[in-house]
């Protein structure tokens, strides 16, 4: 910002010291000092970003590449040729298109339920100004993700739904519910009242004008609610691990199974771990706008 | 906002609907209620009533009091457990917030390819933490990694990173700062975002230097926005399971073994639901401690 600023305030500076200051040296102060400046914004931000890109990149590289490059010293950078041999291996010895289904069907579902649930209730409390509700899901935000487990796998257990789809869809409410709640208290706090209100002076109940009023203008909030929920439901671990049986396995937990029983074989595992996160990367090159406006919103994340 | 209605409503004629706006919108919250009873509040509870059982998995289950609490306090392997987590959520709050204040200001400037840079930036966030971890965990690889070649490229002697004691909590603070830094970023820039020009220009035309504008104008001025994201990555630096849990498993031996990570073993590996469900509510006291402790520093703040 301060680059920013210095550009507006220069025009507004540079009269004011030539006289006195600047004349007396070959090289005019202020140019130099802006010119450093920008060199000092793009080595920060090269220095900031790179870490992001070369992490990337090697994760590309490993995947991309055979066996024999990929434990070669030193190491190969460029695969040459790439091959997709390692995705391949993938889908076809690790099952990872059952796991894909598996992961497919929990974070959709819980997403989905999500948004049947916290649409309305984020409607309620911006209505009523329930801000005291709004404490309790950021509590929930405090509470780590196993104190949930221990108690719902008891549950689970007694139930005996324990390795089914059920337990996992339930348990990404936990994550789910609160994040779209959230963002939905925001952007209905942020609609006009206006519409809303004639549509009720022309009779329509408050069920009607939120169907058809509230929520068509609420789309922008409930697409930030919907990617954020389907993205930490998506990435979740955890529950997954513990609740998930052999044939119910979502990604994460299939590729942290695949570290465990394969031995250092690279090539495939980059490949799974990319698999694994490419919907999630995708989504955030594609709506980084929305994403971004979502985790500002509350600073929230799911875990 | 909605304030507005019943007055206007009862203008025209329909006195009693006017009135009950107010009153019915928490109909709407019902079905949610219901669920965040079941899976949020109702967990809360009977936490606290397991804690104070010796609740096995196999079935047996005896009231025991404050046993539980007792044995806590006394199970070295629990302090050792916390004062890791302590170790490792210092180091994990200090480096992204450094680094994420330094890039909200850097990505606060316009210049070249600015969108770029920040989707670029904010992806280690976004990405599947098993996924990350597990490339991490390749990248650390004591003969084939690609971390100690590129030490030996600048002339530097191999690094044990997640394989010795006293590297391993550094290392995996390395990887959360990675991972963690764009949230401060995303938190601390749209504090920036809101503030006026104004006070940069005075400063300017009076002399001031980059660094004084950000220490003088820019800390004070976004200071709530920093407190927040300090507080959401303290919480979230405590919580950290995944990236440990790929990553090491708490090894090697128990060098980098969490509270978090300790509670998984006590409740999925000895099925001792008692115990863990004791670990959880001193785990849980301590996050809501610390988080109220920086709420409190942000407000003595305030005072001075």
């Amino acid at each position: 910002m301060t680059g920013g600023v210095e550009i507006v305030a220069g025009q507004a500076k540079k009269p004011a010291t030539t006289g006195a200051y600047a004349q007396t040296r070959a090289v005019n102060p202020y140019r130099l000092r802006r010119w450093l400046g920008r060199l000092g914004l793009y080595l920060s931000v090269i220095f900031l970003v790179s870490p992001a890109i070369l992490f990337f990149f090697w994760m590309f590289s490993l995947a991309l590449k055979t066996e024999l490059a990929n434990t070669a010293y030193p190491p190969v950078f460029i695969p040459n040729p790439p091959t997709l041999a390692n995705f391949v291996k993938v889908f076809a010895d690790n099952d990872f298109l059952s796991y894909t289904i598996n992961s497919v069907i929990v974070s959709f579902s819980a997403t989905g339920l999500a948004l049947l649930l916290g649409v309305p209730a984020g409607y309620g409390i911006a209505k009523s100004r329930a801000t005291r509700a709004a404490v309790l899901i950021l509590v929930a935000r405090v509470t780590p993700g196993l104190s949930y487990l221990i108690p719902l796998f008891l549950v689970f257990q007694w139930l005996g739904l324990l390795g089914g789809y059920t337990p996992q869809i339930i348990t990404h409410l936990v994550l789910t519910v609160p994040i779209v709640v959230w963002v939905m208290i925001g952007t209905f706090e942020a609609l006009p009242v206006e519409l809303e209100e004639a549509a009720l002076v022309d009779g329509c109940n408050i069920w009607q004008a939120f169907r058809y009023v509230s929520v068509p203008l609420a789309k922008p909030g409930i697409v930030v609610g919907m990617i954020l929920s389907f993205i930490f439901s998506w990435n979740n671990f955890i529950f997954g691990v513990v609740l998930a049986g052999r044939t119910t396995r979502t990604l994460p937990v299939a590729v942290y199974n695949m570290l465990t029983f394969e031995q250092i074989s690279w090539g495939p595992l980059a490949a799974a771990a990319l698999v694994v996160t490419a919907p999630v990367l995708l989504l955030t090159l594609l709506m980084q706008k929305e994403i971004v406006a979502g985790l500002t919103a509350g600073g929230v994340k799911g875990g | 906002m909605e304030a507005t209605l019943p007055p206007a409503a009862p203008a025209l004629g329909d006195a009693r609907r006017g009135r009950n706006y107010a009153r019915k919108y928490w109909m709407f919250t019902v079905p949610a209620a219901v669920v965040v009873a079941a899976v949020i509040l109702f967990p809360w509870l009977f936490t606290l009533v397991m804690s104070v059982f010796d609740w096995k998995v196999s079935g047996n289950i005896y009231f025991v009091g404050m046993k539980n609490y007792v044995h806590l306090y006394e199970d070295s392997r629990f302090r050792w457990a916390v004062a890791r987590t302590l170790y490792f959520t210092g180091l994990a709050v200090v480096f992204p917030m450094i680094l994420g204040m330094w890039a909200a200001v850097c990505f606060a400037t316009k210049f070249k390819l600015r969108g770029l840079a920040r989707t670029l930036f904010i992806l280690p966030m976004m990405a599947t933490p098993v996924a990350i971890a597990l490339v991490w965990t390749m990248m650390f690889h004591p003969q084939l990694g690609v971390l100690n070649y590129l030490l030996s490229v600048v002339g530097l002697p191999p690094a044990s990173w997640v394989y010795q004691a006293n590297t391993v909590i550094p290392t995996l603070v390395m990887v959360e700062t990675w991972q963690w830094t764009p949230l401060i970023m995303l938190i601390v820039l749209g504090g920036i975002a809101g503030l006026p020009v104004d006070p940069y220009e005075a400063a300017i035309i009076d002399g001031a230097s980059g660094w004084q504008m950000f220490r003088f104008i820019t800390v004070p001025m976004v200071w709530p926005f920093i407190i927040v994201a300090a507080v959401m990555r303290l919480i979230d630096a405590l919580k950290t399971f995944d990236t440990i849990f790929v990553i090491t498993n708490g090894g090697p031996g128990t060098s980098s073994e969490t509270i978090n990570m300790l509670l998984y073993q006590t409740a999925f590996g000895y099925y001792d639901l008692g115990y863990a469900s004791a670990q959880v509510l001193v785990f849980f006291i301590i996050i809501m401690a610390i988080s109220i402790g920086l709420l409190r520093v942000r407000r003595m703040e305030r005072w001075q």
